[in-house]
């Protein structure tokens, strides 16, 4: 086993065993905390695809990340309240199933992701980062100025949504679940990164002339991966949204994209379990610092800036040895 | 003779004011190498750089495979069989010599690449990769990362990715570029080989190697072509050998 395989091992082992531990110990705020390191590290494993893998650097994974939310928060509102989300051509109605909730998020994401995709990859380097900072920065706003579902104010679910089997408002069984939807998620991220697909991002953010060259087209290569990168961090958005039994237009802010990009730089860039790391760094670190001071985030910002200086692999760069070409 | 393979006609392209390429013909006959041969700044990179698709002419018009492929894109054109090697050697840095030739395997297989089954164990594609590997006599090397090889053997790599590309011409942008005398002579008995696989159109200095290698020789001099024809004729040819030749080692 090599020490980066032992070094996943050891973050999925903490993540799985700490809360179950806490579970035992009656502590059900650890749970809390180690949910959102699952769901925030799942948003990361998504944001990493497309960033990490595919070298496209999006300051507006927020975006995404927020429609997941919306699907919980607009689907569980109408099942809430009893009233269909629409009438017309066929009455559909609101539901509080977790995962019909899911796909839809799944699947919004990815609507909105192709469309800013198709767009914002004609462009590179700092534009690229400017316009998806921008699409998000439009959701944002739509979110705001959208009263039907809270506006600024967001919109509270009074009932964790439901899931076949479980009870839900019971800490342990939504972190069970979030936790393996993260699992199932790395899983899946391993097989696309060391497929052909996979080869081809690798390779397109290191040398697009060259792909190209090959005749591959790279644009997309490119859109594919941050459609699918989308796709995963909608899916976060979802359960965050459950986690919180609440959604407003902050899960769509720049600084929620400013979050999601400085956990998967915490963990490493480009590592399989780098955002969940991240994100356990980052939610312990907020924890922690955030009682302390209210400005918890400048001490972030110095954690931050100390990883991209001097450890550019991030947490997992710094416990395992120079990235392994993995192909 | 049939159709050549690839015909450039009268491209013309300019950067502001320059004109780097000035009303180029020329064309790639099967089975021959075809060099390109010039001064520093003559415009070959940028006439190599219009076939591949890279740079868009401002005029004139290419042919390859009884097909305009003027507008295409340079990966629909690499697709049709154009393959090519760039002046400076263009790998992927972090990939090892074994993975670019999967990469360059992968590249070639129709359809969108699979997301699901892995690349690094598909015998489809390593098994191939190994043997263009061992017949560069880079099988030693396999498995080191292609940003810590010695510049020769990066172009190796750059070569055998065009090879496994199987392609219907290739377009070698000074192939023997920085690689010692030593590398010459071996680049040049593996180009010499290439021929058999399809047509070269060969930008090099190397005059040695173009002579040895060349069935025709196309001079170029301020983006436009002064002469074209068989070695012996240009090496007589008084305005190449005031324009290039004089200056050079013959
Ligand atoms: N993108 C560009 N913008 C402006 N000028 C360019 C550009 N590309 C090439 N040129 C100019 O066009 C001319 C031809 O360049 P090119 O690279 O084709 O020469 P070359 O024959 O390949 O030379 P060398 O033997 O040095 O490789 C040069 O004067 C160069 O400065
Ligand atoms: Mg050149």
């Amino acid at each position: 086993m090599n020490r980066e395989t032992l070094a996943n091992t050891v973050i999925l082992a903490a993540l799985a065993g700490i809360p179950v531990l806490a579970h035992l110990g009656g502590e059900p705020f650890v749970i809390t905390l180690a949910t959102r390191i699952a769901i925030l590290g799942l948003a990361g494993v998504g944001l990493n695809l497309a960033l990490g893998h595919g070298g496209l650097v999006s300051f507006g994974h927020a975006a995404f990340f927020g429609v997941g939310g919306y699907a919980m928060g607009v689907l569980a509102s109408h099942a809430q309240a009893w009233t269909p989300l629409a009438t017309w051509p066929v009455e559909i109605p609101g539901t509080n199933l977790m995962p019909v909730i899911w796909l839809t998020a799944i699947l919004a994401a990815g609507l909105l992701s192709l469309v800013i995709a198709a767009l914002s990859l004609r462009t590179r380097g700092v534009y690229f980062i400017m316009i998806t900072l921008a699409f998000a920065q439009m959701a944002y706003y739509f979110a705001i100025s959208w009263p039907a579902y809270g506006g600024e104010d967001g919109l509270s679910i009074y009932v964790r949504n439901r899931f076949p089997g479980l009870n839900t408002l019971d800490p342990i069984q939504f972190f069970a679940v979030c936790f393996t939807l993260l699992c199932l998620t790395l899983a899946l991220m391993s097989r696309i990164t060391g497929s052909r697909f996979g080869l081809l991002l690798q390779a397109t953010r290191q040398n697009p002339a060259r792909v190209e060259a090959l005749g591959v087209q790279t644009y997309r290569i490119r859109l594919f991966a941050f459609v699918l990168s989308a796709m995963v961090t909608g899916l976060a958005g979802a359960l965050y949204a459950d986690l919180n039994r609440f959604v407003s237009p902050s899960m769509m802010s720049w600084q929620m994209s400013g979050e999601l990009i400085v956990i998967v730089i915490l963990g490493g860039v480009g590592r399989a379990l780098g955002p969940v790391a991240g994100a356990g760094l980052y939610v312990l670190l907020e924890n922690q610092l955030g009682g302390i001071s209210d400005h918890w985030q400048i001490f972030l910002g110095a954690v931050l800036l100390w990883v991209v200086l001097f450890a550019r692999g991030g947490v997992l760069g710094m416990l395992c040895d120079r990235r392994s070409a993995d192909g | 003779m049939d159709d050549p393979l690839l015909s450039v006609h009268d491209l013309s392209r300019s950067f502001g004011a320059f004109l780097a390429c000035d009303r180029v013909s020329l064309d790639l006959r099967a089975g021959e190498i075809h060099a390109l041969i010039g001064p520093n700044g003559a415009g070959k990179s940028t006439l190599i750089k219009q076939i591949a698709g890279e740079l868009a002419p401002d005029s004139g018009s290419i042919r390859f495979l009884g097909r305009d492929v003027t507008r295409l894109g340079t990966a629909r054109r690499a697709r049709m069989g154009l393959a090519r090697t760039f002046q400076v050697s263009s790998v992927v840095p972090e990939f090892t010599v074994r993975e670019n030739l999967v990469l360059a395997l992968a590249s070639g297989q129709a359809g969108f690449p699979g997301v699901w089954s892995r690349a690094m164990t598909d015998s489809a594609l390593t098994d191939g990769a190994d043997a263009v590997v061992a017949r560069l006599g880079l099988a030693h090397r396999s498995g080191i990362v292609a940003s810590e090889l010695a510049h020769a053997e990066r172009r190796k790599v750059e070569i055998a990715m065009v090879l496994a590309q199987r392609p219907k011409a290739f377009l070698l942008d000074e192939p023997m570029a920085g690689i010692g005398t030593e590398g010459s002579a071996e680049m040049t008995d593996l180009l010499a080989d290439l021929r058999h696989e399809a047509p070269v159109l060969l930008v090099e200095h190397d005059m040695d190697a173009v002579f040895r290698l060349a069935d025709r020789i196309t001079v170029l001099v301020s983006g436009r072509v002064i002469a074209s024809d068989t070695p012996e004729r240009i090496r007589a040819n008084a305005d190449v050998r005031r324009a290039y030749l004089g200056d050079g080692p013959h």
